[in-house]
């Protein structure tokens, strides 16, 4: 599967050769685990197995609970708290589920950021990145659903406010939000949909991981350095690689329980830290909540979606120019969708002839300013808006846009990137001298 | 010379964030932020657990003050004997449920009665207008993200609904000075954040004059509001913590075992943790120390 050459399954005894010849799947299973991986691969590369786990429990979990959940409006409440009361460990169940989504979206984040430093978008690895970005769509899209099935207060307004982003396109938005939600409004219709697609998409996911699997088992991985594996012979891919059982399956394996300990110690000692106590009341359609946020992971794009209010001149400006169509709403929704777009974007906006952000001097900045200012837009998605506030959301959302579409394409013409190592091996030598 | 130009860009980027955070934190009283006190509970932080004894207390005052307005419709008496929770022995349970009735459609040859209840049944709904479900209040009361938005109270002082529902039952107070007449038929409270507030309290600047607002909930507790059995302090602060004691059970009752389960939990993957680690070690070992 890999280009990189090494050494292929041979089926030794008579039953291998002769399932071999008929369905080649323990060829397959060899080479997808034994596939040469740069040996200076850093403990940023952890989160792959990470965020496979999270799909695991978050499926395994979610069968569990669908067992005693019923999707109607008059009884979810109460059957996620017969799950909380009586189900044996149902308390546990629902908490893993619950916490297991923040554990996938950390996981993300770190995963996409990671990919953004060292330039692993870069090619020949652009597919893998587009589909990472689809997977990333799909999570949010089943993590938004999921946080509707309590049907708590914030499920239902929450429901109301993201569905309204539809209703913000001209024309057809009101068609589309009620085609959405099966209804004039969230209720019953909503609710149903919801669980049903909840269940579908996270099989949907495990294919699109499989698909991102095999891309990036196509091209080999990316490394620290982005300085690619030789291919010239299998004894000099074999000085910058290491199979990846067992090497890099017992790492990540190392790095996944640390991480699981954090995680244990969430769901147990303070499993409601990441919710919000509004979902602790049943839904009230005729009591709209003060103050509406959605989980912690969509808040980076919430913030980019409140940041271009009517009083923007830019946004005031592409109001006059498409003569009142996109209003400051609309503009909003498509800046928030337009912050995830330059996002899958970035292997062609991305100018620079170095992959790895570790030989680029200037670059290192702009990205480091790039965390911050993603940490920043988090945070400012929750807070409740005033003057300061948009303020800061507008500067915060205008440096996202910015890093993207001027800095990344100016940044890689007029930056003197600093000379990688000549390989891999160089580069692992140099931090495990000979003793 | 382009390195010193993005450097000082980003001193000024940091310079105008950290104006901002300052700026921010200096807002006195932002609309709508009640006083709430940090009491220490039994159940707090990774090693806490219930304390039996305050939740009997807890539910004797829920039976006899709370439960005149405010149901508890998620909670079954059956509960009540289970272990982590207040425990009662199981013919005290059910003579406790019998006190009251639900109404059985089956009985009286199918005409349907009003009879007493049993294990099985549940607390009633709210018996008054306004009067929330008492079931999950500690757990939908329990939104403190502070200090700005970052929740560290929540993390490090254990603070939650449980704290939230003993400073409002002891938040009461006169009427402030800005509003000596207060508001017709509500109560002054300093911990309740999202009631009415009179103008006169308000500043130009649209910031409040003092904590809290008025609640529609006249002053339930008041000291010396019930006998306890044990013979523990009937103290209004007293009084307070064991009725938000029982109304965080009555929220969560897994709480006991699931502190358990997350302490054997995090010993388990620590100890695998270590394994792996040194397996990791041993295993990269020949690469990572090369005989020159």
């Amino acid at each position: 599967m890999s280009g990189i050459p090494h050494d292929h399954y041979e089926p030794k005894t008579r039953i291998e050769k002769w399932l071999h010849s008929r369905l080649p799947v323990v060829s397959l299973l060899y080479d997808t685990l034994m596939i040469p991986t740069p040996r200076n691969l850093n403990w940023m590369w952890i989160w792959g197995i990470v965020l496979v786990f999270a799909l695991v429990l978050q499926i395994a979990t979610g069968v569990v609970l669908v067992m005693h959940y019923t999707p109607q409006v008059d009884l979810a409440f109460r059957s996620v708290e017969h799950i909380m009361r009586d189900v044996n460990g149902g308390h546990m169940i629902r908490y893993f589920h619950a916490n297991g989504a923040s554990l996938f979206f950390v996981a993300v984040y770190l995963h996409m950021f990671r990919g953004l430093y060292y330039g692993s978008y870069k090619a020949p690895r652009e597919v893998t990145w587009i589909i990472g970005m689809l997977i990333y769509l799909v999570m949010m899209a089943t993590g938004f659903m999921g946080y509707v099935l309590p049907w708590g207060q914030m499920s239902f307004h929450g429901t109301a406010v993201i569905t309204g982003l539809f209703g913000a396109i001209p024309f057809m938005g009101e068609s589309i939000q009620s085609w959405l939600l099966g209804a004039g409004a969230v209720g019953q219709p909503a609710l149903n949909r919801f669980f049903s697609l909840h269940y579908l998409l996270p099989f949907i996911l495990l294919g699109l991981v499989i698909v991102h699997v095999w891309a990036f088992h196509t091209t080999g991985n990316n490394n620290p350095t982005g300085v690619e594996v030789r291919r010239t012979s299998k004894e000099e891919a074999q000085k910058d690689t290491l199979p990846f059982w067992p090497y890099f399956v017992i790492k990540d394996l190392f790095a996944l329980v640390v991480i699981l300990v954090i995680f244990m110690a969430i769901v147990g000692f303070m499993p409601n830290y990441l919710g919000h106590p509004d979902n602790y009341t049943p839904a009230n359609p005729l009591a709209t909540p003060s103050h509406i946020v959605p989980e912690w992971y969509f808040l980076p794009f919430y913030a980019i979606l409140r940041a271009f209010t009517a009083d923007v001149w830019l946004v005031q400006l592409v109001q006059f120019v498409s003569f009142g169509i996109i209003d400051a709403k609309f503009f909003g929704v498509l800046a928030m969708f337009g912050a995830i777009l330059v996002m899958a974007l970035v292997p062609w906006l991305d100018t620079s002839s170095v992959r790895s952000g570790r030989f680029r001097p200037m670059f290192k900045w702009w990205f480091a300013l790039l965390c911050i200012d993603f940490v920043v837009l988090a945070w400012v998605g929750a807070q409740t808006p005033n003057e300061l506030m948009s303020w800061i959301s507008l500067i915060a959302a205008a440096y996202w846009f910015a890093y993207f579409l001027v800095i990344m394409p100016i940044l890689g013409v007029i930056e003197k990137p600093l000379t990688p190592p000549s390989s891999i091996e160089e580069d692992f030598n140099a931090h495990y001298p000979a003793e | 010379m382009r390195d010193r130009k993005v450097t000082q860009m980003l001193r000024k980027l940091a310079l105008s964030t950290a104006a901002a955070l300052a700026l921010s934190s200096g807002a006195a009283l932002a609309a709508g932020e009640g006083h709430v006190e940090d009491y220490a509970f039994s159940f707090e932080g990774p090693f806490g657990s219930y304390d039996q004894n305050q939740l009997q207390r807890g539910l004797q005052i829920f039976t006899e003050i709370c439960s005149s307005c405010h149901g508890l419709n998620l909670v079954a008496y059956r509960t009540l004997s289970q272990e982590g929770g207040p425990m009662l022995p199981e013919d005290q349970m059910r003579a406790y449920a019998a006190q009251y009735t639900v109404f059985d459609p089956t009985a009286d040859d199918g005409a349907g009665a009003d009879v007493p209840a049993q294990q099985q049944d549940y607390f009633g709904t709210s018996g008054m207008q306004g009067a929330p479900d008492l079931s999950l209040i500690a757990k939908a009361r329990a939104g403190f993200h502070g200090p700005y938005g970052t929740g560290l109270s929540q993390l490090f002082r254990g603070m939650g609904g449980a704290e939230y529902i003993a400073s409002i039952l002891t938040g009461y107070a006169e009427n402030p000075d800005c509003a000596p007449d207060g508001i017709d038929g509500y109560y002054y409270n300093t911990a309740f954040s999202n009631g009415g507030y009179p103008e006169t309290c308000v500043t130009e600047d649209g910031e409040h004059m003092v904590p809290g607002s008025w609640i529609a909930m006249p002053p339930p507790l008041a000291g010396d509001d019930v006998e306890f059995a044990d013979g523990h302090s009937t103290e209004i602060h007293h009084e307070a913590q064991d009725i938000a004691a029982f109304l965080m059970w009555a929220a969560e009752p897994h709480l006991n075992a699931r502190k358990q389960a997350g302490l054997t939990g995090v010993i388990f993957l620590t100890i695998l943790a270590v394994l792996l680690y040194l397996t990791n070690k041993r295993l990269w070992a020949p690469y990572k120390h090369r005989k020159a």
